[in-house]
């Protein structure tokens, strides 16, 4: 059975109108003659969010006691059974209570979308995992409920509820995001305008990497020409020059890095580095460290870092390569040989052979440290 | 004959086993499990006191140390902490070039970092918690190079950081510098002696 389809609302804060704009949508599906009914819905007492939800069938929920307290949630089997066309269901970072069949309600939608049910589901930027400490550290506000990176990543959809700070406050003002009494405080803490401004910040990137992720996966299962054919057939794609850079976890490598960063400024283009780890081998002690590192260099330089788990280095390098359309791979001067690995072909020509055609190779030598010795 | 050559030969190769055995073994042991020593060196802005570099070259050859040149980045709070900061990485990646170059010149291997933080201090104290450093040099406050750093964090970091803080008085008239964006740094100076590093504590 093919799973359904999924389509992610996504905003910077409450109040944006991801909910709202789920239902909207969902009302038009419901025009176009589609079975839609509500999984859920966290209308938060908000009129316009209820009257927007007018005429959609809702699924009943059903009541969960746990320590005593009785609480609403979706009834997963319900949905199930029920069986629409398309499911509505909000807050998917929602955590369930014990004794249902999902400690989270993403989980749930995995089992409405395997059954082949559409879903729209909706999340704030501040729960997916990844950017909970920084929208901590931005906000002051850390939210307890937070879902993996990867579910943004599983949708088919992610759209994202824009809104300005400024706008965002004078919804806050007009009491449409929270009853009076809570609103001074809220202007005083969460919803404060820089702190909006850089969620906002935040959730364009998001949405953008999402996008970027999904143009190179499409790109990937497209196939495979030499780079002229790729250009010639794209027009429209976003093909320039890319850099890849070959990195280990060594201070070494850091030089390669600049190097190759230098490089991608001159040609105002991409840079990607590329670890390719030997399977199995632990991540700790002072490869860790290099490893956050090259991730920290990689995140202040504005680089993709990227870890493959392989053991043939050539035909990963070139794999990755030809997945994100790299113009020019950057290698690091190799140790010398010694002993039996003197008979073996150097890496740069290694390389030259598996690339895909017009893949410039360049080699960024090593500053030796025993230099001085050396010319002792 | 063919047996003396053969005897010639098994005894060439046998020493020749030996040699490379026992280098090996020598080298192995240059490579001990005893943990790097790490000498900080922050820094902020397109110049650094030649004198606080040099300082902490000094200390890291006489102490066979790494040194580890940290470029301290402020992150306006509208910006995420993470965000990637071109402008100033242009900035970071050319003194720490400049710096490495120095450094190799010297024999001192050098683990080079960027760390930002919503301020000079904060940065410095990210990066003290997440890198273990044995020593800190940095110029007094209002130096070339730690510009951002002011008398009152360089107290804060005397108090705060887990190893051991040398504070560099700006020497008067002292004009050397290492610079990027069009300076031209000076590469007159050869290694210092141990006597210089003595001179410093």
């Amino acid at each position: 059975m093919p799973t359904g389809r999924y389509k992610i609302f996504l905003g910077m804060a409450a109040g944006v109108g991801k909910t709202y704009r789920m239902l909207q949508e969902g009302q038009a599906e419901r025009s176009a003659g589609r079975d839609v009914a509500i999984g859920y819905l966290e209308a938060h007492k908000r009129q316009e969010t209820s009257d927007q939800a007018r005429g959609l069938e809702a699924v009943p929920r059903r009541l969960v006691t746990y320590r005593d307290v009785t609480v609403e949630e979706m009834d997963l089997p319900g949905v199930l059974r029920r069986r629409p066309e398309l499911a509505l269901i909000d807050e998917l970072a929602h955590s369930n209570p014990p004794g249902v069949e999902h400690a989270k309600r993403c989980e749930d939608i995995a089992d409405v979308l395997a059954a082949g049910i559409d879903v729209f589901s909706t999340v704030n930027v501040q729960h997916l995992e990844s950017l909970n400490d920084q929208v901590a550290e931005l906000t002051g506000v850390r939210v307890r409920e937070t879902v993996p990176d990867s579910v943004l990543g599983a949708a088919d959809e992610v759209v994202l509820i824009d809104l300005t700070p400024e706008a965002l406050v004078a919804r806050l003002r007009e009491g449409k995001i929270y009853p009076g009494e809570r609103v001074e405080a809220a202007l005083d803490n969460f919803f404060r305008i820089e702190n909006l401004a850089a969620l906002r910040e935040v959730s364009l990137r998001q949405v953008a990497e999402s996008v970027e992720a999904k143009r190179l996966t499409l790109e990937t299962m497209e196939p495979l020409g030499t780079r002229e054919e790729k250009v010639a057939g794209e027009v429209p794609k976003a093909v320039g020059e890319r850099i890849l850079a070959l990195v280990r976890p060594q201070p070494s490598s850091q030089r390669l890095v600049r190097r190759s960063w230098r490089s991608a400024q001159r040609l105002g283009t991409d840079l990607d580095l590329l670890w390719v780890k030997s399977p199995g081998a632990p991540i700790e002690g002072e490869v860790e460290r290099q490893v956050t590192a090259l991730r920290q260099l990689a995140s202040v330089l504005g680089a993709k870092f990227l870890i493959e788990e392989q053991d043939d280095l050539v035909a990963t390098a070139a794999r990755v390569a030809s997945e994100r359309g790299t113009t020019y791979l950057m290698v690091g001067e190799s140790e010398p040989r010694r002993g039996l690995a003197r008979l073996r072909e150097p890496l740069p020509q290694r390389l030259m052979r598996a690339i895909p055609p017009g893949v410039d190779v360049r080699i960024v030598a090593h500053r030796s440290t025993d230099e001085e010795g050396r010319g002792r | 004959m063919i047996e003396h050559v053969l005897v010639a030969i098994a005894l060439a190769l046998g020493l020749g086993g030996g040699f490379l055995l026992a280098r090996s073994l020598h080298a192995g042991h240059g490579r001990s499990t005893e943990p790097v020593r790490r000498i900080l060196l922050p820094f902020t802005g397109t110049e650094i006191s030649r004198r606080a570099l040099d300082a902490a070259l000094r200390l890291a050859r006489a102490e066979d140390a790494e040194l580890m040149p940290a470029y301290l980045a402020e992150v306006p709070k509208r910006l995420p902490l993470d965000c990637p900061i071109p402008k100033e990485a242009g900035n970071a990646m050319d003194m720490l070039e400049a710096i490495e170059q120095r450094a190799t010149s010297q024999g001192v291997a050098v683990d080079a970092r960027v760390e930002r933080g919503r301020s000079y201090r904060h940065a410095l104290a990210r990066l003290l918690d997440s890198e273990k450093v044995d020593r800190v040099v940095v110029p007094a406050g209002g130096s070339i190079g730690t510009e951002g750093l002011s008398g009152e964090d360089l107290v804060w970091l005397l108090e705060k950081a887990p190893a051991e803080v040398l504070i560099l008085r700006p020497a008067p008239g002292d004009p050397k510098r290492l610079a990027v964006n069009g300076s031209v740094p000076d590469r007159s100076p050869t290694a210092p002696s141990r006597q210089d590093v003595s001179g410093l504590s």
